[in-house]
C-alpha cells in the first residue's frame, strides 16, 4: 500500500534553528571574519553575504578512532599489475597508509583544515551590527526633498501641437464625421428614391420637371457629403500635463572625519561603522546614493574611501576647513533643491580653540539650512572640548535634524539615529 | 518476441498520477517476487527540503543541535557550489516507510528511486535480522517527537547551553552506545513518556545507593532519602570488590545508569542519544548489503517493466546510464577513487548468488555447494534475512567477483619499508581476500575497541577504560577531546588505557594535570 504525499508547500528553513545554533556556537570566529570583510569592503557593498572558514579542528566533533600506524589490511579494487608478494613503495610521507578508516571527515568545505560556508546577507549585516542593537531594517519613510515633475493628467482641447493624442483625435473626427453626414445621407437616399420613382413611371406620365429638381437635389446633397470635413479643430484632443510634487529619489552623504594623528585605527573602525550604518539607512530610502568623503586635519581634501579609511596624517585640527569644503562642493555639484543632503561627522573632539564658533556659524548660517540631517559623533572617552559644546548650541536650535553622540564603543553608534527614525515613524501617524 | 509496449507514460515529465501508476505496476511485481514491505509514504520535496532532511540524518523530526546546523551549511555550500549532487532519495527505516523523492527528478529518476527504495530499502528493513532485533520501525516517529520534546523542555527549564554541552559530550560517545551481544527490548515512545518519570526517581535511587557518600552534587541533585543498608547490594555490583564487574562496551549505557553527578534529565538525554545511536547502529552494519539489495531489486523491477512493456526505450536508456553511474566501481589509481563503492560490491555479490543458483560453474559448486543450483529468490532472500556486511562478504564474496572487481590486498605496516601486496585475485588469494574484506567491514575493527574496565568507588571514583589495541594502530588524535567529554559526563577524572596483548602501550588521562598528583 503506498501514500503518496506533496509535502513541497511545507516550510522550508527547517534547519534554521540549528542553523542558528551553529552560528551562535562559533560567534567569535564568524565575527572575526565579518570584521575583516567590514574593512576590506566598502561601504557601499555591505548587502552581501560573506564567506567564513573555521578551522576545522575548532568545529569538528571528535569520536574515538584510529589514528596513523600499526599494521593495517586493506582490500582495493583495480589491481592491473600488482602480483602476490610484490614490495610497493610508500606513496608519500610516511607511517600508515590512508586506509579505509581515515577520511571519512574530509568531505566538506574545501580542504581538510578548513570548514567553509557562506552567511546570507541578513546574517551578515547582523555580524556587523552586532551590539548595536539595530531595528529591522526597513524601508521607512524618510523626509525628502519635493522636487516638481509633469505627470499626464488626461486629456483637453486646446494645448500645443507636440502633444497632440493622435488616435484621441482622429476617435473624435471619425465620430464627428458620422455625426455629420447621417442626415445628408438620409435625405440622399429618400431624393434618390423618389427619383427612381419618378423614372419608372410611364414616360407619359413622368414630371420633367420634378425630375430635374430631384437630380439637382441629389447633386446638391452628394457636394455637402464630400464637404464634411476629414478633420477639424474641434476633434483635436491634447494630453494634458499637470505639476505635481515628487519627492526626490537622489541623495548625497558626505563622510566627514578628522584624520589627525589623535585619531587611531580603532577610532576609525568605529567611524566606519558609523558611517556604513547611515549609508544602510539612506540606502533603503533613495534610489541612488552618493558618497563624498572629506577629511581634514588642519586643511580639508576630498578623497577616494581607500585614502579616507585607511592612510594617516598627522597635524593639528581645524573642522572649519572640511564644512566649508563641503559647502563648496554642494555649491558645485550638489544643488540643494535637487539632492537631499546628508553629513556624518566623526571626530575625536579635538579641534583648533578659536575654531568651533567659526564652525558653529557656518553650520548655522550656511550648512544646516540646506541639509536633512548632520549626525555627529565624537569617539572618546575624555572631557568634552570646545567643539562639541558650540555644536550643543546648534542641537538646541535644530533638534529635528541635527544629531550629535559620545561614542566609547561600537555600541553607541546606533542612538544617534535613533532620532532621525523615530521621529519620521510618528510623523508618519 | 517482440511485446507491445504500452508505455505508462514517456518523456521526462511526470505527475503524481502517473507515479500512482507505476507504482501499482511495481508493487504488484513485489508481490510476484515476494518482496515483504511496509507500506510506503512517498513524499516529494523541494531541494531545500532535501538539504534539510539531510542535516538531520534523515529523521523527519529531530532535536535541535548546532552540529545539525553545521551538517547543513556543509551541504548547502557544497551543493551551492556544483561539488556534489544531492541524493535523489532518502528513505527512513519507519512504518509506514517514508521516502523522499526530489520533484527534480526526471520520470525514470522517480519510477527508479520507487523501485530502489519504496521496494528495495523498504524490503530490507522489514526483513534484516539486525534491523529486526535493533530497531522498531512502528515507533521511531514517535520516539523522535518525544525526544524532540523532552530536549525542548530540558532547554526551556536548565538553558540551552547546558544541554547543548550534554549533547556534544554524548555524541562524542555515540557509537559506543550498544551492547553489541544483547538484544534490546523495542522502543516504544508511549511507553516511554509513561515510563520516563518512574524510571527518573528510581534510577537515581540505584545510582545514590551506589554513591551515597558523594557529598551534594554542584549542579544540585538532592540525594534521595534511602535505607541505606551497607550489606545490600541490590543490583549485584560488588561482587569481587571491583565494579563493574564485568567490562561494559556500552559508554552511554554505563554512564547512563551510573555516574555519580547527573540530574535525572541528564541521564534522561544520555538515554536519548542512546537510543538514536541504537536505531542507526544496524545502519552502520548493514550499507553493502542494504544498497546492494536496493540496488538489485532496482535493476530486476526495471527490467520487468521494460519487459512487459511498461515504459519505452528513452527511458530505459536513462535508467541504465544512471544504474550504471550508480554501480560503477573506479580502480585504486583513479583520480575519482574514494575508496569501495558500497552499491558496487552489494548489487555486485547478489547478482553473482543469483548467476550461481540459476546457471553455476564447476567453480560455484566447489565453493558454494549448498547455494548452485537452488531456487535463485529464497537464496537472495536468505542472504539478506541473516547476515550484516561482514558475515555477508565472508559467507557470499565468491571468486568471480573478486576477479571481475580485481581486488587486492595490501598490508601496509608501519615497521616495514614498503607495503606488501598480500594476495590478489587468484586461487591462492580468493580466501585471503574474502577475509580481509569482511574484516574490514567489521564494526569491531573499524572503531577503535573501547571498554569500561573499573569505576573506583571506594577511591577517587575516577573511571578507568582500556582500549584493546589491534595490531598496533593507536588512537587518533580525538582521544583528547572525547575523553574531556567523558570526564564532563562522569564528573571524575578519567583514565584510558591503551593495551595490546596484555601490555600497556599507551596511557590518557583527563584532566591531565591530574599527572604530576598520580606521580607524588
Amino acid at each position: 500500500m503506498t501514500y503518496f504525499i506533496d509535502r513541497r508547500p511545507n516550510a522550508k528553513h527547517k534547519s534554521a534553528v540549528n542553523r542558528q545554533r551553529f552560528l551562535e556556537r562559533y560567534r567569535k570566529h564568524i565575527k572575526r571574519s565579518v570584521e575583516e570583510a567590514v574593512n576590506r569592503r566598502s561601504i557601499t557593498d555591505m548587502e552581501r553575504g560573506e564567506k567564513v572558514s573555521i578551522p576545522t579542528k575548532d568545529i569538528s566533533e571528535p569520536v574515538f578512532q584510529h589514528g596513523p600506524g600499526g599494521a593495517r589490511h586493506t582490500v582495493s579494487p583495480g589491481n592491473k599489475e600488482f602480483l602476490e608478494g610484490d614490495q610497493i613503495r610508500r606513496p608519500s610521507g610516511k607511517g600508515g597508509g590512508d586506509g579505509a578508516g581515515e577520511g571519512g571527515a574530509s568531505n566538506q568545505g574545501e580542504g581538510d583544515d578548513e570548514f567553509a560556508f557562506t552567511l546570507s546577507r541578513e546574517e551578515f549585516l547582523e555580524f556587523v551590527f552586532d551590539g548595536l542593537e539595530l531595528p529591522h531594517l526597513q524601508r521607512k519613510p524618510l523626509k525628502s526633498l519635493e522636487e516638481i515633475k509633469m505627470v499626464r493628467a488626461g486629456l483637453a482641447r486646446d494645448g500645443v501641437p507636440s502633444r497632440i493624442s493622435i488616435t484621441r483625435s482622429m476617435r473624435e473626427a471619425y465620430a464627428r464625421r458620422i455625426a455629420m453626414r447621417a442626415p445628408i445621407k438620409r435625405a440622399l437616399k429618400e431624393a434618390q428614391e423618389a427619383l427612381a420613382a419618378e423614372e419608372r413611371k410611364d414616360s407619359v406620365l413622368r414630371n420633367p420637371a420634378r425630375i430635374v429638381e430631384l437630380k439637382t437635389e441629389i447633386e446638391r446633397l452628394e457636394k455637402r457629403i464630400e464637404g464634411v470635413p476629414f478633420i477639424d479643430t474641434y476633434d483635436l484632443r491634447y494630453h494634458q500635463l499637470s505639476a505635481q510634487p515628487q519627492p526626490s529619489s537622489q541623495a548625497v552623504m558626505f563622510c566627514v572625519m578628522d584624520v589627525s594623528g589623535s585619531m587611531t585605527q580603532n577610532h576609525k573602525d568605529i567611524a566606519k561603522r558609523f558611517f556604513l550604518l547611515l549609508y544602510l539607512f539612506l540606502e533603503k530610502h533613495y534610489e541612488k546614493v552618493e558618497l563624498v568623503f572629506v577629511r581634514h586635519h588642519t586643511a580639508a581634501r576630498e578623497v577616494n574611501e581607500e585614502e579616507f579609511f585607511y592612510s594617516r596624517e598627522t597635524g593639528g585640527t581645524i573642522v572649519s576647513s572640511a564644512l566649508t569644503l563641503v559647502n563648496k562642493i554642494i555649491e558645485k555639484r550638489y544643488p540643494a533643491g535637487q539632492w537631499n543632503l546628508y553629513i556624518a561627522q566623526a571626530s575625536d573632539g579635538d579641534n583648533w580653540d578659536d575654531d568651533s564658533n567659526i564652525c558653529r556659524d557656518l553650520l548655522v548660517k550656511q550648512l544646516m539650512p540646506q541639509l536633512q540631517y548632520y549626525a555627529y559623533v565624537e569617539i572618546t572617552p575624555h572631557e568634552h572640548q570646545s567643539l562639541w559644546h558650540e555644536y550643543e548650541t546648534i542641537a538646541a536650535q535644530f533638534p529635528e535634524r541635527f544629531a550629535m553622540r559620545q561614542i566609547v564603543d561600537a555600541g553607541d553608534i546606533y542612538p544617534v539615529f535613533r532620532e532621525l527614525f523615530k521621529r519620521r515613524l510618528s510623523q508618519k501617524q | 518476441m517482440s511485446v507491445a509496449r504500452k508505455p505508462i507514460a514517456t518523456g521526462s515529465d511526470w505527475n503524481f498520477s502517473v507515479l500512482e501508476r507505476f507504482d501499482e505496476e511495481l508493487a504488484r511485481l513485489a508481490d510476484e517476487y515476494r518482496l515483504d514491505t511496509y507500506p510506503n509514504q512517498i513524499e516529494v520535496i523541494t531541494t531545500e527540503q532535501m538539504m534539510d532532511a539531510y542535516a538531520s540524518v534523515g529523521m523527519p523530526v529531530g532535536y535541535h543541535h548546532w552540529s545539525f546546523g553545521k551538517q547543513f551549511l556543509a551541504v548547502e555550500q557544497a551543493y551551492k557550489r556544483g561539488q556534489m549532487g544531492l541524493a535523489y532519495e532518502l528513505v527512513i527505516n519507519s512504518n509506514p516507510c517514508i521516502a523522499y523523492l526530489m520533484e527534480e527528478n526526471t520520470l525514470m529518476m522517480q519510477v527508479l528511486v520507487i523501485a530502489h527504495a519504496c521496494y528495495g530499502h523498504n524490503s530490507f528493513f522489514k526483513g534484516n535480522y539486525l534491523f529486526r532485533a535493533w530497531t522498531d520501525a512502528d515507533s521511531i516517529i514517535d520516539y523522535l517527537v518525544f525526544a524532540r520534546k523532552y530536549i525542548a523542555q530540558c532547554e526551556e527549564r536548565h538553558g540551552v547551553h547546558a544541554v547543548e554541552q550534554l549533547l556534544d559530550a554524548c555524541h562524542a560517545l555515540q557509537n559506543y552506545g550498544v551492547d553489541r551481544y544483547k538484544r534490546p527490548s523495542p522502543i516504544s515512545a508511549e511507553e516511554e513518556v509513561k515510563r520516563q518519570e518512574e524510571r527518573e526517581a528510581y534510577l537515581q535511587t540505584q545510582v545514590n545507593m551506589l554513591w551515597r557518600t558523594i557529598p551534594d552534587a554542584p549542579n544540585g541533585v538532592a540525594p534521595l532519602p534511602g535505607s541505606l543498608h551497607s550489606d545490600a547490594d541490590p543490583l549485584g555490583l560488588h561482587s569481587g570488590g571491583l565494579y563493574p564487574s564485568e567490562p561494559q562496551e556500552n559508554l552511554l549505557y554505563f554512564i547512563e545508569k551510573n555516574a555519580p553527578l547527573l540530574a535525572p534529565w541528564q541521564r534522561e538525554i544520555v538515554r536519548i542519544v542512546r537510543k538514536l545511536a541504537q536505531y542507526f547502529y544496524p545502519q552502520r552494519q548493514t550499507q553493502v548489503m542494504n544498497e546492494g539489495w536496493a540496488c538489485f531489486w532496482h535493476y530486476t523491477l526495471m527490467n520487468r517493466l521494460y519487459d512487459e512493456g511498461n515504459v519505452d526505450e528513452g527511458l530505459m536508456l536513462e535508467f541504465l546510464q544512471s544504474h550504471a553511474a550508480v554501480i560503477n566501481q573506479p580502480g585504486f589509481d583513479n583520480p575519482h577513487y574514494s575508496g569501495l563503492n558500497p552499491y558496487a560490491l552489494g548489487f555486485a555479490i547478489f547478482m553473482d548468488i543469483k548467476r550461481i543458483c540459476d546457471a553455476p560453474t564447476e567453480e560455484d559448486r566447489e565453493w558454494f555447494p549448498d547455494i548452485a543450483g537452488s531456487p535463485w529468490r529464497d537464496t537472495v532472500e536468505f542472504a539478506m534475512r541473516n547476515f550484516k556486511d561482514e558475515s555477508f562478504i565472508q559467507q557470499f564474496l565468491s571468486p568471480k567477483v573478486i576477479r571481475d572487481l580485481k581486488l587486492f590486498l595490501i598490508v601496509d605496516d608501519d615497521q616495514m619499508e614498503t607495503l606488501e601486496v598480500a594476495a590478489i585475485h587468484n586461487e591462492r588469494g580468493y580466501r585471503r581476500v574474502r577475509e580481509a574484506l569482511s574484516t574490514q567491514y567489521a564494526l569491531s575493527v573499524r572503531e577503535p575497541n573501547i571498554q569500561v574496565v573499573e569505576a573506583a568507588i571506594r577511591g577517587d571514583r575516577s573511571l578507568t577504560l582500556h582500549h584493546v589495541q589491534d595490531s598496533r594502530r593507536p588512537l587518533g588524535r580525538s582521544v583528547y577531546p572525547v575523553i574531556r567529554h567523558l570526564q564532563q559526563l562522569w564528573g571524575f577524572p578519567v583514565h584510558l588505557v591503551s593495551m595490546e596483548d596484555g601490555r600497556v602501550t599507551r596511557r590518557y588521562q583527563w584532566p591531565v594535570e591530574e599527572e604530576s598528583k598520580d606521580v607524588s
